[in-house]
């Protein structure tokens, strides 16, 4: 099994595809007798709909229907029926279930209309009359009334270790400080969108943005009563999620409740200032304290988190795991509590808990570091942990040290001048900084099917996606390795509810996941080529074991002498098969319990600030990787440098502005949401260093979606912080915090 | 986006013909604001005049010794038009300064003087504004104000005039040409766009049914010593927090003349050429131009985000003027 496909630069197999405008997204399967979606959305954030006038609308010719609460179809009434795969405890929102609002730009009705134009312009003549009520979207207001929830659906936090409150009071140098990340939305380009379409024999395909189509189709049967088998869903290719698409959103039931309604096809796309009005990075404020030995030994560390969500479910995530797997410590405590808002449940977004804890966690360390008089990097080099303290349990690998290593020697961190606001470069400041974050590497079960024809070609599916990250390039390249064929003969297939079981593609475990199912069918076929080709005559493979069997080429021959060879043509005509098929599940191994499994980052960040105006550039941005074996450099690459734009967003631009009058975000479009632009992005170096890991799969890889924004912002704060010599503890850094 | 008709102009005067014919008609040129505004509901024209086959595209020499910019030369030609580098780079620099390369090869110089503010709320159908809906209120007072002004508000609005490029006419003290049912006449560039006061929804002096035909730049275009500095939340894409335009005339260290507009601080450029004066005569330093900064400020008022606004203008009116100073021009 030696075509080195994996570790190759590969281009995505997909890509011409894309630029040719080939790959269709949800939004554009265009089918015959279309009609398009238009949603209207509350103007308040808590009360009641008095009344919904639609005449109007309805009187504009061209329109079908206007679907509110009161008219619409019967659909499932218990909240077990709206769990999707990805539901935090709670009662999940339904969309027209009531007259009640919950949240500011909740869906209220949904206009269908022959074209996009007359829905859209109809939707504008809907007239709703509420009974408002007083909300609560003010975070900072109501955090005294922020609970622990009787479930998390994060990781619990860890249970305390030692001392923490007699060991912080004891330690000779401590930091005290509380960090703020703001409300942040998801912007991937392809807005979200689906087409549902219904046809004669009752059956329904759904083309939806969705990260696992799965979801979708458990979602949807679910709440509206439908056998699974009535049911397809397809998601072949998806613009951007991050995290968006992991739960079926709002666009996707109301597409379908027209579809059934309508008995015809209907598409619904959301706007962008409709991406505002559903899940977002959670607000979060953490309160750090730390305590040091004069040496730089850490002594104690207690994390207090206070996280948003909404008043229908207690979405959590990992913000507090972190200070227990990167630095070694005897005395740490944590508690993770949550404030309720009349705003819409919070959800996933890129490293969801590392980005925001990891920033927290990375800029008290970059203090308590100042604090001591020591070299940031230093002290997480004396304060390093071989061990996960919050499970005690050994890693199943950690190439941090090397990250520092490579990244500090490629940044020339050496030639640090060690006092803030020491550097310059005319009225510009210079600062540089450093940080560290991890992100786990999970595997899940999934499925994956191999079939091999007689012309050498192999189709590998499995109901996983593609995100943008690149699913469709690493299977390909992984099946092609296994079973030495070239690229081009390999075909995988996903984002199909027909094609084998996957989970979410979510949690960067995907190539693990995935991948590990697809390496395990194509070895289950190269054991059928094996044994197929001994059961003939004379066979020069005859006595041979698998492990004594390479594939190349389309041929299976022996390692020692490559001239006992067979192509896999003459395998099955001989042995008169069309077609070989193997269909497997694979799951994460015992073993892997028995260890932490995490990628490992560090980021050194050069920034320059504009002395008299506050202006922040990120001149240089060097990142070190440890995420196990790279299966596609190139794509790897593209990772990471997405990751760390990002991490340039975080820390400079994104925030989602909440006018507490109105309970409503109001920079809800590209122009006033900021994300970084070209001009923004300078330099970015990505290193992987080597890393061998056995136990996270047999592949040996670790995801990568996550772990290149998580240490980006805190570096940047970092960096400012040493231009300048002020301290930003609330994200995102904009220039007038700096005046 | 409400229905709406349309109809072409082949000629100035069937243009503003047309639009004096129908209520509620807009000239549509370059469209890249209008046409978002329509697609929100923020504006809703019953008729379009598309003027976009009318002349008023060349750039030439005027009568005065300066340049006629053409109403619908787009923001790009004139940014990149080798009279306009050569003699107005300040111009060309905030042109370039604004939106991206798509938008300004689109937009028309006329229609860059008529974008409407860029506040939250005067795009958000389903919150108060009196600029959108005269009398339902303003949002941004006690909303959401980073971006808003600081100076010229009202208790009615607080809401900005976005150009770049209009920062830079009012420096350059040029002039509008406009036509309508009533003959042609000219606007000043500091007579063109209105502070809100109690009619906010009204942002320039164009009366209805008035058409903008040309710009005229004056001889003299400060291309020896000149800056443009756009203070913004990203290094592009992004309207001004604070802009400046400045241009001096020196005699080595002595200033003869000093112009100085402000952007994003205001429902129109602002200048002030009592302070300007204080220049006059005067050695170019950072204490001079300190006190010019402070004279500019002078009464700003911060609605608590934009707050910081004040003092951000002052530094970077410094440093628009230093700039000015530091470059090596001819004098």
């Amino acid at each position: 099994m030696s075509t080195n496909q994996i570790g190759k630069p590969t281009n995505r197999v997909d890509g011409r595809a894309k630029v040719t405008g080939e790959a269709k997204y949800a939004a554009e399967f265009h089918v015959p007798d279309l009609a398009h979606g238009v949603v209207v959305n509350s103007a308040i954030a808590k009360g009641k709909i008095k009344k919904i006038d639609t005449s109007k609308a309805m009187a504009v010719e061209g329109v079908f229907k206007v679907i509110t609460h009161e008219n619409r179809k019967d659909y499932a009434c218990y909240d077990k029926d709206f769990k999707d795969m990805d539901a935090p405890p709670g009662s999940p929102f339904r969309p027209l279930y009531n007259g009640n609002i919950l949240f500011n730009m909740q869906p209220v009705a949904l206009v269908v209309a022959e074209t996009l134009e007359l829905a859209r312009y109809a939707a504008t003549l809907v007239e709703v009359a509420y009974e408002e009520e007083a909300h609560e979207t003010d975070f900072e207001a109501n955090r005294g009334e922020a609970y622990v929830p009787e479930k998390y659906n994060s990781t619990t936090p860890p249970k305390p270790w030692g001392n923490p409150e007699e060991a912080l009071a004891k330690a000779d140098v401590k930091v005290e400080v509380e960090y703020a990340h703001p409300t942040e939305h998801h912007n991937p380009m392809e807005m979200h969108a689906t087409v549902a379409v219904w046809e004669e024999n009752g059956k329904l395909t759904v083309y939806d943005k969705i990260q696992g189509v799965e979801n979708t189709l458990q979602y949807i049967t679910s709440s509206f009563g439908l056998p699974k088998e009535k049911v397809h869903v397809l998601s072949p290719f998806v613009g951007g999620a991050f995290g968006s698409g992991l739960r079926p959103q709002y666009q996707s039931f109301l597409a379908v409740l027209a579809a059934l309604e309508l008995k015809r096809p209907v598409r619904v796309m959301l706007t962008r200032p409709q991406m505002f009005s559903f899940g977002h990075r959670p607000r979060t404020t953490q309160r750090f304290a730390l305590g040091a030995s004069k040496d730089g030994k850490l002594e104690a560390l207690i994390q207090d988190v206070f996280a948003e969500t909404s008043t229908f479910e207690d979405y959590s995530e990992d913000v507090v795991i972190w200070p227990g797997l990167l630095y070694k410590c005897d005395n740490m405590k944590f508690s993770h509590k949550l404030v309720a808002l009349d705003e819409y449940t919070p959800l996933d977004m890129r490293a969801p808990g590392g980005t925001t804890g990891i920033f927290a966690l990375e800029s008290a360390v970059d203090e308590l570091a100042y604090k001591l008089g020591m070299d940031p990097l230093v002290f997480r080099l004396k304060n390093y942990t071989d061990k996960d303290q919050n499970n005690d349990l050994p890693f199943s690998s950690k190439e941090l040290r090397a990250c520092y290593i490579q990244g500090a020697e490629k940044f020339g961190w050496e030639q640090r001048s060690k006092e803030p606001r020491s550097m310059r470069n005319g009225h510009q400041l210079v600062g540089w900084g450093v940080a560290h974050g991890a992100w786990e590497a999970q595997q899940a079960k999934a499925s994956a099917k191999a079939v091999l024809t007689t012309d050498g070609k192999l189709t590998i599916s499995s109901a996983t996606a593609d995100i943008g990250t690149g699913t469709y390039t690493v299977m390909t390249q992984i099946a092609a390795e296994t079973l030495g064929l070239p690229l081009e003969d390999v075909t995988f297939k996903l984002g199909d509810t027909s094609l084998p079981f996957a989970p979410l593609e979510g949690g960067s475990k995907t190539v693990s996941t995935v991948g590990s199912a697809v390496k395990k069918v194509c070895e289950k076929i190269g054991e059928k080529l094996l044994r197929l080709a001994q059961q003939q005559a004379n066979s020069p493979l005859k006595d041979a074991e698998l492990k004594d069997v390479t594939f190349t080429d389309g041929r299976l021959h022996l390692k020692s002498d490559t001239a006992k060879a067979v192509s896999f043509k003459e395998i099955m005509q001989l042995g008169q098969r069309e077609q070989l098929e193997e269909e497997v599940s694979s799951k994460p191994s015992e073993e892997q319990k028995k260890f932490a499994r995490f990628a490992h980052s560090v980021a050194f960040v050069e920034v320059k600030v504009d002395e008299d105006l506050g202006a922040i550039q990120v001149s240089r941005i060097v990142t070190a990787i440890a995420g196990g074996r790279i299966i596609n450099p190139k794509t790897a690459k593209s990772q990471i440098m997405g990751a760390a734009v990002w991490g340039i967003g975080v820390a400079l631009e994104e925030e989602s502005v909440m006018d507490n009058n109105y309970g409503r975000f109001m920079n809800h479009d590209l122009e006033k949401y900021h994300v970084p632009v070209n001009a923004d992005v300078h330099d970015i170096d990505v290193i992987f260093v080597e890393e061998q890991d056995t136990i996270v799969n047999a592949l040996g890889a670790k995801g990568l979606g996550e772990i290149g924004i998580v240490s980006i912002a805190p570096a940047i704060v970092n960096a400012v912080f040493h231009a300048t010599g002020k301290r930003i503890r609330h994200l995102p850094i904009k220039l007038d915090k700096l005046l | 986006m409400k229905p709406f008709t349309y109809s072409r102009a082949n000629e100035e005067r069937a243009a503003v013909k047309e639009i004096a014919a129908s209520k509620g008609a807009k000239f549509i040129a370059g469209g890249t604001n209008l046409l978002d505004l329509m697609k929100m509901n923020v504006m809703q024209p019953a008729h379009l005049v598309d003027i976009t086959h009318l002349g008023m595209k060349a750039i030439e020499e005027n009568q005065a010794g300066g340049l006629r910019l053409g109403a619908l030369v787009t923001n790009a030609d004139t940014a990149y038009h080798p009279l306009v580098e050569q003699r107005y780079p300040l111009l060309s620099h905030a042109i370039l300064a604004g939106a991206s390369a798509q938008l300004r090869n689109k937009a028309t110089d006329g229609g860059n003087l008529l974008q409407r503010t860029r506040c939250d709320y005067f795009y958000d159908t389903q919150t108060a504004c009196n600029k959108r809906e005269p009398g339902t209120g303003c949002s941004a007072i006690k909303g959401y104000n980073r971006n808003l002004a600081i100076l010229g508000t009202s208790e009615y609005c607080i809401a900005t005039y976005p150009s770049d490029m209009a920062v830079a006419l009012a420096a350059l003290e040029a002039k509008v040409n406009v036509t309508g049912p009533d003959g042609d006449r000219v606007i000043p560039m500091g007579d063109f766009h209105r502070l809100p006061g109690d009619t906010p929804h009204i942002d320039t002096n164009l009366q209805e049914n008035e058409l903008i035909t040309s710009i005229d730049l004056p001889a003299k275009g400060f291309a020896d010593h000149y800056a443009y500095v756009k203070v913004r939340d990203r290094a592009s894409y992004a309207f001004a927090l604070v802009s400046v335009a400045a241009g001096l005339e020196l005699d080595g260290d002595t200033i003869k003349e000093a112009r100085v507009a402000l952007g994003g601080v205001a429902q129109k450029p602002w200048r002030l050429p009592e302070a300007e004066a204080m220049l006059q005569g005067q050695q170019a330093s950072k204490e001079n131009f300190g006190k010019v900064a402070a004279a500019y400020l002078q009464g700003a008022k911060g609605y608590g985000d934009n707050d910081f606004k004040i003092e951000l203008a002052k530094r970077a009116i410094v440093r628009a003027l230093l700039l000015a100073t530091e470059m090596e021009g001819k004098s």
